[in-house]
C-alpha cells in the first residue's frame, strides 16, 4: 500500500479514459498527458494504459508501505526519495518505509506516477479514471486526501522481474530528452479549423494565429481559459449543442477562447474556432496558468501525418526501452 | 437525408444535419446513428449525437495504414448515410416516468403556476400531457434534454441557482423539461421528483434513457414515491 502524507494540489487516479458512453452524457476523463502515461507504464512493465496517479502543479508526499517499482514522468516536481533526488523518466525501486516528496513544479504543470501492478481501484464502465465533478471512479471518486491508503494491484511476471533487477542494480539511464523535448517544446500549437471557423471575422483569425494567448487562472482539467485579443464570431443566435473533443477551441460570447481538455463535457454549444492537433496536446497541458501559447494553422491531413510520424517515433522508443529493460543485470 | 462532413480535429468527424431542433432532424440523427453503430469497426470509438449532428470519434492509431485517414472515415460514413437513406425508421422506445409533483419534492410548482397564470393542478396536468422526446443526453451522466413541453407552462430559470438539486428532480427551464440524473447545482424550476434512477452504476443498464426515446410522465402520490424507494 501507499499512504498519502500530503496530497499536493490535485492528485487523482487516471487512465486513458472512459470511452463509449458519451452519448449517455458520460464524459471521458483520463490523464491530461497521454504521452507521459504511456512511457511511465512501459518503464514499470505495466500495460500502456494502466491507471497512474496524476499530479498537478504541486506534487504529493507519499509513503511506501511495501517495496515497489515506480516511474515518474511529465513535469519536474523536484522529487526526492528519502532526501535523495529521484530521477524522472526512469524505473526506480523504492524500499518499504521510504517517502517520496514532491514540491512545486519547476518545469511543466502535470506529472504522473506509475506503480508496477497499477492502482487497485474498481473499474467503473471500463475505466479507473476519476470523474471529479460527478464523484465517479478512481479512489472513492475524488482527488487524494491526507491519510488515504492506496492499494497496489498484483504485479505481472514482467514487473516482478523488473523490480527484482532494479532493486539490486539501480538503473542509470532515463528516456532521452531529445525525445521528450520534441514533444513538450513545440512552440506553436497547430490548429485545424473547425466547423464554425468561417464565421469568425478575418481580424479574429489574424489575432489567434499571430498574437500570444495566456493561460488564465480559471483553468482546470475541464478546460483552459485563454486571455488575449477578443475573437468575434458572426454566428447569429445560439448554436445547437454538438459534440466536442480533447483540444477543441470554443469561443463563448465574451470572445475569450476556451480549450477543452480531459474533463470536458460531451457536448458544447459555443462556436468552435478549431481543434489543436493531437500531437501538440501534451505540450499544451504542461503549460502553467499565466504562461503564453501561440497557434499556427494546419490541416487535418497535415495533423494526421504528424500523428503518424509521432507514432513511428513512439514505436522506436518503445522498442529501445523494452530492449534496455530486457538487458538489465539480474 | 442531407448531411455535411467536417473534421473535428484529427480524431473525429462531425456530421451536420439541417441546423434546427425538430422531430424530423431528430429522427434522421437517430436513424443514421443506429446505422453507424450497427457494425462498429475496430477504429471507431463512438458516435455522439447532438440536436442536429453526430460526432464520430475514431482511433487514428488504427488507421495509419490509410493514405488519408480522415477521408477514409468520411467515405465510410457516406456509405452508411447512403444505406440509411433506403427507408425504415429509427427504433423508438417509450419510457414511463413516475413523478411526485409539488410539495417538498417540487418546491417551485407554485412559481411556475403563477408565471403561467394557471393553478398548480393545471400545471401538473399539462406537464403529464406533453409529447416528449429525448433529443440527447449530456451535461451530466444520463441527463436528458427533453423536447415537447407545452409552451403554456414554460418558465424562466431561477434567478439564484440552488447549490444542490437532488437526483430525480423534475424541472422546467424555458421551453425545456428535464430530470436531474445526479445531484448537482442548478437553476431549473423544480416541480417534482421521480423515484426512478436515471443513472445507476449498480444497474446492468446504467443509463435509463437514450436519445430518441419517447417519455411519458405520470403522477404518483408522496406515499407511492416513498414505497417506490424502498
Amino acid at each position: 500500500m501507499i499512504k498519502v502524507m500530503d496530497p499536493g494540489l490535485l492528485s487523482s487516479i487516471q487512465d486513458d479514459g472512459r470511452r463509449g458512453h458519451q452519448e449517455s452524457g458520460m464524459i471521458i476523463s483520463g490523464v491530461m498527458d497521454t504521452f507521459s502515461l504511456r512511457i511511465a507504464n512501459l518503464l514499470v512493465g505495466n500495460e500502456e494504459n494502466e491507471a497512474v496517479l496524476e499530479l498537478t502543479l504541486t506534487g504529493p508526499t507519499i509513503e511506501f508501505q511495501e517495496d515497489q517499482l515506480i516511474s515518474i514522468c511529465g513535469a519536474d516536481f523536484s522529487a526526492v526519495i528519502d532526501d535523495q533526488p529521484a530521477p524522472l523518466w526512469r524505473p526506480v525501486a523504492v524500499k518499504k518505509g521510504s517517502t517520496l516528496h514532491m514540491k512545486f513544479s519547476k518545469i511543466g504543470c502535470r506529472g504522473v506516477i506509475a506503480v508496477a501492478g497499477g492502482f487497485q481501484v474498481p473499474e467503473v464502465l471500463g475505466s479507473k479514471s476519476t470523474y471529479l465533478r460527478a464523484q465517479i471512479g478512481g479512489f472513492e471518486g475524488r482527488s487524494l486526501e491526507k491519510g488515504d491508503l492506496l492499494k497496489i494491484g498484483k504485479r505481472s511476471a514482467k514487473s516482478e522481474e523488473l523490480l527484482r533487477k532494479v532493486a539490486k542494480h539501480p538503473v542509470k539511464w532515463s528516456v532521452s530528452n531529445t525525445y521528450t523535448d520534441k514533444v513538450y517544446n513545440q512552440t506553436a500549437l497547430r490548429v485545424i479549423p473547425g466547423k464554425q471557423y468561417q464565421d469568425f471575422t478575418d481580424e479574429s483569425k489574424g489575432h489567434l494565429f499571430q498574437q500570444e494567448y495566456k493561460i488564465s487562472k480559471q483553468s482546470d482539467r475541464m478546460g483552459f481559459r485563454l486571455d488575449g485579443e477578443k475573437l468575434e464570431c458572426s454566428t447569429e443566435g445560439d448554436m445547437l449543442s454538438e459534440g466536442v473533443a480533447f483540444g477543441t477551441i470554443q469561443v463563448p460570447a465574451d470572445g475569450q477562447p476556451i480549450v477543452l481538455l480531459a474533463d470536458r463535457q460531451t457536448l458544447g454549444g459555443y462556436p468552435k474556432f478549431g481543434q489543436i492537433a493531437s500531437v501538440d496536446l501534451p505540450a499544451l497541458i504542461q503549460k502553467k496558468p499565466g504562461e503564453g501559447i501561440r497557434f499556427e494553422e494546419t490541416t487535418v491531413q497535415e495533423a494526421q501525418a504528424l500523428f503518424k510520424e509521432r507514432e513511428k517515433e513512439w514505436q522506436e522508443l518503445k522498442w529501445m526501452i523494452e530492449t534496455k529493460l530486457e538487458g538489465l543485470d539480474a | 437525408m442531407n448531411v455535411t462532413y467536417h473534421p473535428l480535429g484529427d480524431q473525429a468527424v462531425l456530421i451536420h444535419f439541417k441546423q434546427e431542433v425538430s422531430q424530423q432532424v431528430l429522427a434522421d440523427v437517430q436513424f443514421l446513428k443506429q446505422e453507424i453503430q450497427k457494425e462498429q469497426p475496430v477504429w471507431m470509438f463512438e458516435a455522439v449525437p447532438g440536436y442536429a449532428s453526430i460526432a464520430v470519434h475514431y482511433d487514428l492509431s488504427r488507421l495509419l495504414h490509410q493514405e488519408n485517414p480522415y477521408q477514409y472515415v468520411v467515405s465510410y460514413l457516406e456509405e452508411r448515410a447512403e444505406a440509411a437513406k433506403s427507408g425504415g425508421k429509427p427504433k423508438q422506445r417509450t419510457v414511463k416516468i413516475p413523478v411526485c409533483y409539488g410539495g417538498e419534492l417540487g418546491p417551485d410548482i407554485e412559481e411556475v403556476a403563477e408565471h403561467a397564470g394557471l393553478s398548480s393542478e393545471e400545471v401538473i396536468k399539462r406537464h403529464q400531457n406533453g409529447d416528449y422526446t429525448v433529443y440527447m443526453l449530456g451535461f451530466a451522466p444520463g441527463f436528458p434534454y427533453i423536447g415537447g413541453l407545452d409552451p403554456s407552462i414554460a418558465a424562466p430559470r431561477k434567478d439564484n441557482p440552488r447549490a444542490a438539486i437532488p437526483a430525480g428532480s423534475v424541472g422546467i427551464a424555458g421551453e425545456q423539461t428535464g430530470v436531474y440524473s445526479i445531484e448537482t447545482p442548478g437553476g431549473w424550476q423544480i416541480i417534482g421528483r421521480t423515484p426512478e434512477k436515471l443513472f445507476d452504476l449498480d444497474r446492468e443498464e446504467s443509463f435509463l434513457l437514450r436519445a430518441g426515446d419517447k417519455i411519458e410522465f405520470y403522477s404518483i402520490t408522496q406515499k407511492e414515491f416513498e414505497e417506490w424507494q424502498r
